[in-house]
């Protein structure tokens, strides 16, 4: 993979138990014949992943930080100086914004409102950063957007939610 | 919370046949259709034909004029899926693009996220995003800023980045925390793809530090991350302020929305942990200032959760990092043995990581669990196990090497994964090299690193595993042992299964058995040739394989028995369609039947003694010196030629022949140097000659093998066989590249010989990696972990001089470099070596960079000027009286905004339109200043009773900076005091005693400090940071920070020569740069003209001008001369300055341009 530049993640997927693709996200700018490997090989490294073996995975120089949430598996990759703990809590956070939003979330929800879950995401990470941290503000953002699609117009009322 | 949603997501067992329920968004669309049609095919190909007739069917839609935007909003959702399946759906990018455009604001969402996951930065479309992300920029509906600002942090146009930056930069002063926030992130964005492009905001990151918003502070964390990285030293004046703000997160200052899992702000307290380990790393007074809050931060760490364990782990690798204290010390230890010793496999996982990053300074706390190592060694988890080999490999010295070795070779021989068997194989042919207890084992050792790792393997393996047995080690009878093992074991293994060997493998016999099968007695080398010859035969024997094979059995042609196996050969394979090998053939042919000349062309080399290289390629002096005569540009350093396309000035093709230099120097230096010698050196970029101290001595003695006596072109009868003998990597592949350098342009401008500038690098990393191996065997006395305790052997070592590229792509902290897979080309190992450089590497804190070394420890002087007890920057909404920070940061980002100055006459003027009142504050200038050359006053800070401002006066021989003080209010400012640091400038107060004076300043009334400044090293822009701190009338101390920028020219000075005196001069300077300049064309002399712009504008001093020629010089304050030659050439001047500090010219060169670009 071309390093551009350092960053915290380089890429997200999230994937079901039969390898299916839900949802992708790279961070690093990364040609399409790369990102079919790379998505082949991490669906087969981490549904090959053992139980009582741990969360973390070597890929190339980058470190595959991956958990499964009932049938789906989020798979992050960082980089190799990167903390593995705090990534996986940001796998974690992903999936509690997720619930906030969808309430109960399953992976019915995000097959079929793919894009909300990607909206969600990009309020919460950015460009392989952490963005936002505050389950409040992420949310309140996302509401506030939701809320354009809703009533046009009422940006009044939309704007009153974002602040 | 996890719980909940594992629960909520297994109750659902088959998800697909559920219905959603009411309240979500349905899937009743065509989307859900989609997707649920999708779920009932069983095989690919059926999957296939859908989407294709999906795709079709939306291409048809969205290029049709009738679709509304709500219809195009939910065919770009359904591209979207169909891109996620893997399937292309390219023709919906610019639709994607059309709909960011043109929709309302709920069709812009999917509009902008179908771009930013269709599209990435480079891709051209992205252009035309340009306009509308402007366009939302300016709405006045929030929701569509925040959207284009969030697309602009993901995908961006790196070139059109000044067209938005400005609008991005305005909504820094937002009044909604989320647009300033976002704005944060996308200037974050800028920095990492054009760092340039942002330079001047840093006032305004500041600024952004100090938001009253967590947010927007916590994201400008990662433009300090980035930018500490890269230059800790800027940075040391916000170590309080990092300090500070780390403090209140740990202690639960924050709005309890930022806590997670009742942690407060983790995401946060890890990245200001990140950026004090790499401002605290060897620099000690700065560690001292975090020790408190580190101590308080792992107190405060105890919950059992994930979260904490992360913090945790980043508090140990800081506590590691920076200036050691054993009381954090001995906790960060015991923090890493809980997470070695729990049972919670992640956790184990870091705890070995941990180790692993500590080892190398406290070996100790390896032995202590050296019993969970030995478990995890055979861990049933690969990912364990491999972490732990990377901890024991760090642990490696003399006496544990072979059960190390062998554990590394175990998990290579099961290893599947190419990336990590080139990994491993590094890593045990550099354990292998540095601690090998005995030859037979290195020998042994390595023939499995060759059979194992194979082809893939890093072409720096082989290469410098030749290139030890050619240059030996310390004794010769050692080195010869080791020849006779290696002959042996290859001679084995061509006997038994040849064909088995990998190529890499192959070219290694193949070279060693050419060069040393003579050690062995007994074994004739007619043998050796019928042993090689089969390998012609291999079908999987690639072409360069085969040269290298036949490289061999020249060398040992002699003696009619080989004769007749080369004739055998060349029956069989004369008919070959590849003609290098029939070349081959025909030399080992011709070489074989003349035995003199084979011994003039190859002379049998004993190996004792190592080839000298002429790194600095003097033998082409003469060439070099010729070429330039007849016209032909001087080579340029690549910094500068990266510089001068930078500027996008196009390349001078006009020659720039010698001139005025050279006639200025047959007066004063005839007899000293030719005239053609002055020009190859001024030619040869500067190294060449530093290198060589006897300047035009031309060096011959070391390169007789190819360059003999007779000269190059005596020789060009034997070409063919100097190129089969450069075919040969190790010793012979520096002599290589001089080999070439005649034919390629050394001399021409556009190409310039890669040659002495590598040369350079190279010797630097053999510097870099004479030093890791110090720290390699430091590890060395370090406790035995495992081995039996033998007498440490450190003989088994390369010479110094041998290291060259494999040991320092390779030093312990360099695992990146080896770990990334490379072409096997011997070009791409040099690209590596450079751009892996140690040196390079510095930023990414690895266990020998940290430990501290006592010279290291002693603070540097621009630490030492940092006062402790600065005042930090708080979170203001911690202390809300106490904005001043801030308001007076917003004043000075508009100072430095403004302080590209306009120079006019003799004085300096600044264009200032943010100056709300103009200061009259002249009359206050000392009176022995007045009358001399000055900068305008410029504000510096203000608060509610006093305002700073300053100036620069320029004497004779020093500068000053004036700072006015005036108090406006009716109550003295007592304890008045300013402390001024810069990285740049030299800063020491000139009038009314040591600088830490307290003073009181008097209501109404203006006091005046004068500071000398002298700059520690030219740059463009200097910049300094000071601090105001007084008392109030009610006591309150209160502080103002504030800074003040100065450019090259209020340092410079004319320097009055003579034009003898000037060509001494030139001479004596080493560093020079070349440039055409604008000239002032529409002037009646133009030439004149534009010197005398510069004599006014830089204060240079115009020392002769002859017709078309100008010599102009000058002197930095207290600091060397430069000088300067102009000539006009074809409406150009061309310039060529010199001086004996590298960086001067450069940095004059640009105020030049500046000044002749502004009329």
């Amino acid at each position: 993979m071309v390093r551009y530049f350092k960053k915290i993640m380089h890429f997200l997927l999230l994937f079901s138990r039969q390898g299916r693709l839900r949802l992708q996200k790279w961070f690093t700018p990364t040609p399409e014949r790369e990102k079919k490997k790379i998505i082949r090989d991490m669906t087969a490294m981490v549904l090959a992943r053992k139980p009582k073996t741990c969360n973390f995975l070597h890929w190339m120089d980058l470190k595959v930080v991956y958990k499964r949430y009932a049938s789906l598996f989020f798979c992050l990759a960082i980089d190799d100086q990167e903390n593995e703990l705090l990534a996986l809590e940001i796998l974690h956070r992903y999936v509690e914004l997720l619930d906030k939003y969808f309430g109960n979330v399953c992976e019915l929800d995000i097959i079929f409102n793919f894009e909300k879950a990607y909206f969600i995401l990009d309020e919460f990470l950015i460009g392989g950063e952490v963005q936002e941290t505050s389950k409040q503000t992420v949310a309140r953002c996302i509401e506030a957007s939701d809320m354009l699609q809703e009533v046009k117009h009422t940006h009044t009322l939309a704007h009153m939610l974002i602040l | 919370m996890s719980d909940v949603v594992e629960r909520t997501l297994t109750a659902l067992p088959s998800l697909l046949s559920s219905d959603p329920s009411p309240g979500r968004p349905s899937s009743t669309s065509k989307l859900g259709t989609l997707i649920r049609g999708i779920t009932e095919l069983t095989s690919k190909h059926d999957e296939e034909k859908l989407i294709q007739r999906e795709l079709v069917s939306i291409k048809e839609q969205v290029s049709s004029p009738n679709t509304t935007m709500r219809q195009m909003k939910e065919l770009m959702v359904r591209a979207v899926y169909c891109e996620m399946l893997g399937y292309e759906a390219s023709f919906s990018y610019i639709h994607a693009i059309k709909l960011a455009q043109q929709g309302t604001a709920l069709d812009k969402r999917v509009g902008y996220l179908a771009v930013s996951l269709f599209l990435n930065e480079s891709h051209e479309l992205l252009l035309l995003l340009v306009n509308t992300v402007l366009k939302d920029l300016q709405s006045t509906n929030l929701i569509e800023v925040c959207m284009a600002l969030t697309v602009v942090g993901q995908v961006f146009p790196k070139d059109m980045i000044p067209a938005i930056l400005p609008m991005v930069e305005e909504k820094l002063n937002h009044p909604k925390e989320i647009i300033r926030r976002k704005a944060v992130l996308a200037l974050y964005k800028f920095y990492l793809i054009a760092p340039n492009q942002v330079q001047h905001i840093h006032s305004k990151f500041r600024k952004a530090l100090c938001d009253k918003d967590p947010g927007v502070m916590s994201a400008s964390l990662h433009i300090y991350l980035e930018m500490v990285t890269e230059k800790p030293e800027s940075y040391k004046d916000l170590v309080v302020s990092f300090v500070t703000i780390l403090k209140q997160v740990v202690g639960g200052k924050l709005p309890i929305d930022f806590n997670y899992h009742s942690v407060p702000a983790p995401w946060l307290q890890i990245q200001l942990l990140r950026i004090l380990s790499l401002l605290g790393k060897n620099d000690r007074s700065t560690s001292e200032m975090m020790y408190e809050v580190l101590d308080e931060s792992l107190r405060r760490a105890e919950m059992n959760h994930n979260i904490t364990y992360a913090i945790l782990f980043e508090c140990v690798k800081t506590i590691y990092t920076i200036h050691p204290k054993a009381e954090l010390l001995e906790k960060a230890a015991k923090c890493i043995g809980n997470f070695v010793l729990s049972p919670k496999i992640n956790l184990k996982y870091l705890g070995l990581k941990a180790l692993t990053y500590v080892v190398q300074q406290d070996a100790n706390l390896a032995l202590q669990h050296q019993m969970t190592i030995i478990e995890c060694l055979d861990h049933a988890d690969l990912i364990i196990k491999r972490e732990t080999l990377e901890l024991l490999f760090r642990i490696t010295n003399g006496q544990n090497v072979k059960v190390i070795v062998e554990k590394l070779l175990e998990f290579l021989r099961h290893s599947k994964d190419d990336y990590v068997t080139i990994d491993l194989g590094g890593k045990v042919t550099e354990l292998a090299e540095k601690y090998a207890p005995d030859n037979s084992w290195f020998i042994r050792t390595m023939n499995t690193v060759f059979l194992l790792v194979g082809d893939q393997m890093q072409p720096d393996i082989p290469n410098s595993f030749l290139r030890l047995l050619s240059e030996g080690f310390e004794s010769a009878e050692e080195d010869q042992q080791l020849r006779l093992l290696a002959v042996d074991s290859y001679v084995s293994l061509l006997q038994e299964q040849p064909a088995r060997l990998p190529q890499r493998f192959l070219q290694v016999i193949s070279w060693v058995l050419g060069e040393y099968s003579s050690v062995k007695e007994g074994l004739e080398p007619a043998t050796v040739l019928r042993l090689l010859a089969p390998l012609l035969d291999l079908r999987h024997c690639s072409s360069e394989t085969k040269s290298w094979v036949l490289a061999a059995m020249t060398k040992l042609s002699a003696g009619p028995a080989c004769l007749s196996v080369a004739q055998e050969l060349a029956e069989r394979h004369g008919g070959s369609l590849d003609t290098t090998l029939r070349q081959r053939l025909h030399e080992l042919q011709h070489l074989a039947s003349d035995g003199e000349l084979l011994r003039r062309v190859l002379p049998c080399s004993d190996g004792l003694e190592p080839l000298e290289v002429d790194s600095t390629l003097s033998f082409l002096d003469g060439f070099v010196s010729e070429a330039l005569a007849a016209g032909a540009a001087p080579y340029k350093p690549p910094h500068q030629r990266q510089e001068e396309l930078a500027q996008e000035k196009a390349l001078s093709v006009e020659p720039y022949g010698l001139s005025l230099p050279l006639s200025l120097s047959s007066s004063s230096i005839a007899g000293r140097l030719s005239p053609t010698v002055l020009s190859m050196s001024s030619g040869l970029s500067g190294n060449s000659t530093e290198l060589s101290p006897k300047g035009g001595a031309l060096r011959l003695e070391g390169v007789t093998r190819v360059w003999g006596k007779e000269g190059y072109l005596a020789k060009a009868a034997l070409k063919p066989e100097e190129a089969a003998k450069t075919e040969v990597p190790c010793p012979l592949s520096v002599l290589q590249e001089g080999g070439s350098a005649p034919r390629t342009p050394v001399v021409s401008l556009p190409a310039p010989a890669p040659g002495p500038s590598l040369q350079a690098e190279r010797e630097k990393q053999q510097l870099a990696s004479c030093l890791f191996m110090g720290l390699g065997s430091q590890g060395a006395a370090g406790p035995c972990l495992m081995g039996k305790a033998e007498p440490t052997r450190h003989g088994f070592r390369k010479k110094v001089k041998g290291q060259g590229s494999s040991s320092g792509a390779r030093g312990p902290s360099g695992d990146s470099a080896s770990s990334s897979p490379s072409p096997l080309s011997a070009q791409s190992a040099m690209d590596n070596l450079l751009c892996s450089s140690p040196l390079d590497s510095g930023s990414t804190p690895s266990p020998a960079d940290s430990a501290p070394s006592p010279a290291d420890s002693a603070p540097s002087p621009a630490d030492s000027a940092t006062s402790p007890a600065d005042p930090a920057p708080h979170l203001p909404h911690d202390l809300p009286a106490n904005n001043r920070p801030c308001d007076a940061q917003e004043d000075l980002t508009e100072d430095t905004d403004t302080s590209e100055t306009v120079v006019e006459g003799n004085s300096v003027a600044v264009v200032d339109p943010y100056d709300p009142e103009p200061l009259c504050l002249s009359p206050h200038l000392p009176e022995e200043l007045c009358g001399l050359p000055r900068s305008e006053i410029r504000p510096l800070c203000r608060d509610a009773s006093l305002v700073l401002s300053a100036c620069c006066v320029r004497t004779d021989h020093s500068s000053l900076l004036v700072v006015f003080v005036s108090n406006a209010s009716d109550s003295a400012a007592r304890r008045f005091a300013l402390q001024m640091t810069s990285g740049d400038l030299e800063v020491s107060r000139v009038r009314g005693g040591p600088e830490e004076e307290e003073e009181h300043v008097e209501g109404h009334s203006v006091a005046v400090y004068q500071y000398s400044l002298v700059p520690t090293r030219p740059s463009v822009h200097m910049e300094l940071a000071g601090r105001a701190s007084y008392q109030r009338p009610d006591g309150e101390p209160q502080s103002t920070p504030f800074s003040y920028g100065l450019s090259l020219p209020d340092f410079i000075r004319p320097l009055s020569v003579s034009t003898e005196e000037y060509g001494r001069l030139w001479l004596a300077s080493s560093n020079d740069i070349k440039q055409n300049l604008a000239l002032l064309s529409q002037e009646p002399d133009p030439l004149r003209a534009t010197l005398h712009r510069l004599r006014d504008r830089l204060q240079l001093n115009v020392v002769d001008i002859i017709a078309s020629e100008g010599i102009v010089a000058c002197q930095l304050l207290q600091g060397p001369p430069c000088l300067m030659h102009c000539r006009l050439n074809a409406g150009c001047l061309a310039v060529w300055l010199r001086s004996s500090l590298p960086e001067l010219p450069d940095c004059l060169l640009y105020h030049c341009q500046r000044a002749l670009a502004q009329h």
